[in-house]
């Protein structure tokens, strides 16, 4: 299996029936595929949607209708749209119930970097650091290591979206949790060894007994 | 009743220098027409707040493009190369502001607000230079009203009166900043009779709207 479809199937089970769920652009939107039928949620793009749907059929994309990353959507029924700033409240005003976003960096604080490389990559923070501040649970997803380099730092060196410990971090390798004491690792991806996730991290892991494999 | 305006009266109201809001969302829900007519008129240095730049070739990007921009204030430049290409050679100021502090900083400013206090930011490069407040236990940055001489809004329907209905992800910042600028232009989709827009589905009433551009004369 694909790393981006394990991490999209393994976040996908943390979904809880019933929720306001935001999904970032990229990885974080394939999460969507792998729901369940029988569990109902709201996902709402902070473009000003909540409520929505898969890929308009060809040729009957509204130009009005589209996601934060500007691809054309459809709005499931029950769906609401609104303006920016009824979005950002709901997003700041602990309405939103999870938020799962990409990442660049995370570290033993449970700390997440995804909004800038200095000197490389400016794209800005668009809603992110409003996101991690105001979503009730914050999922990183993300690819373990950047071209074999670890992502999971003792401490980021990049700018912090925000001062907030991440709910969970979900790699291809593993499933993290940041804790008060560390960082926890919960499960290891199918074709990782504790040892594989604890070399392609830098920051140290806390290990209590067997660690269960994911199941997908 | 408003007198409806062509695209080119329009932004002849838009002199050199000024700041201006300009609703939208990656392109979506932005006065095309409007824009399209300032790149023609070629008016310079330009303060534009928005979400973004959109993406070349569409919406805001085409004021940057063809130079008409000197500061950009927006929360995601990502998805436009030239404006990023340009900040780093210097030849356009951006000031990054995260989405939910920007959109409320210009409805600060439409509403009479001195400020808002968020949390977001806090602890991040957002924060400097910026008074930390504590209420209640939590701490909040004080961000500032955003003024602007204009707002340039886009709806989906107008009435003669300037009672203003947005559609679906077309809403963004446009109800937000028809608040907001000194002088409220909207480029809507339909003009119809008063009337034929409900009073409950009004989003901007039309008292805040200063002009309306007309539609094009081939009706599109």
């Amino acid at each position: 299996m694909e790393a981006k479809e394990i991490i999209a199937r393994r976040v996908a089970q943390e979904i809880q029936p019933d929720t306001l769920v935001n999904l970032g652009i990229g990885l974080p939107s394939l999460v969507a595929n792998y729901l369940p039928n029988d569990v109902h949620v709201f996902f709402q793009a902070e473009n000003g949607v909540i409520g929505l749907g898969a890929r308009p059929p060809e040729g009957m994309e509204d130009p009005d209708l589209t996601d934060a990353g500007g691809g054309f959507i459809t709005a499931v029924p029950g769906a609401a749209s609104i303006d920016s700033a009824v979005s950002f409240g709901l997003i700041r005003g602990g309405h939103l119930d999870m938020t799962v976003l990409g990442g660049l960096q995370v570290d033993e604080r449970g700390y997440l970097a995804n909004w800038m490389i200095p000197g490389k990559m400016v794209p800005g923070m668009g809603g992110a650091m409003d996101l991690v501040a105001g979503a009730k649970q914050v999922i990183v997803a993300m690819v373990h290591t950047a071209k074999g380099a670890p992502k999971i730092l003792k401490e980021c060196n990049l700018p912090l979206t925000a001062k907030r410990r991440v709910s969970l971090i979900v790699t291809e390798m593993a499933v993290i949790q940041p804790t008060e004491e560390g960082l926890l690792l919960k499960e290891t991806g199918p074709d990782a060894s504790v040892d594989d996730v604890i070399s392609a991290t830098e920051a140290n892991l806390i290990i209590r007994g067997d660690v269960p494999r994911m199941r997908l | 009743m408003k007198h409806a305006i062509k695209a080119e009266d329009a932004a002849a109201l838009v002199p050199d220098g000024a700041r201006v809001l300009i609703g939208g969302f990656m392109g979506v829900g932005s006065p095309h027409r409007l824009i399209d007519a300032i790149v023609a008129r070629g008016t310079k240095n330009l303060t534009v707040i928005a979400n973004d730049t959109a993406m070349p070739g569409k919406g805001i990007a085409k004021l940057v493009s063809a130079g008409c921009v000197s500061t950009v204030i927006a929360s995601h430049i990502g998805l436009n190369p030239e404006t990023q290409q340009k900040m780093i050679a210097g030849e356009i100021d951006v000031d990054l502001v995260p989405q939910g502090t920007l959109v409320e900083r210009i409805r600060a400013a439409g509403v009479g607000l001195g400020g808002i206090l968020t949390p977001t930011g806090i602890g991040t490069l957002v924060e400097e230079g910026k008074p930390k407040i504590t209420v209640d236990g939590r701490d909040y940055l004080l961000e500032t009203p955003i003024h602007a001489d204009f707002a340039l809004i886009s709806a989906y329907r107008a009435d003669y009166v300037g009672n203003l209905e947005y559609a679906l992800t077309a809403h963004n910042f446009n109800p937000i900043m028809a608040l907001a600028g000194d002088t409220v232009i909207a480029e809507p989709h339909h003009i119809v009779p008063v009337g034929v827009i409900p009073p409950d589905s009004v989003k901007t009433p039309g008292i805040l709207v200063d002009h309306l551009l007309e539609r094009q004369p081939d009706g599109s």
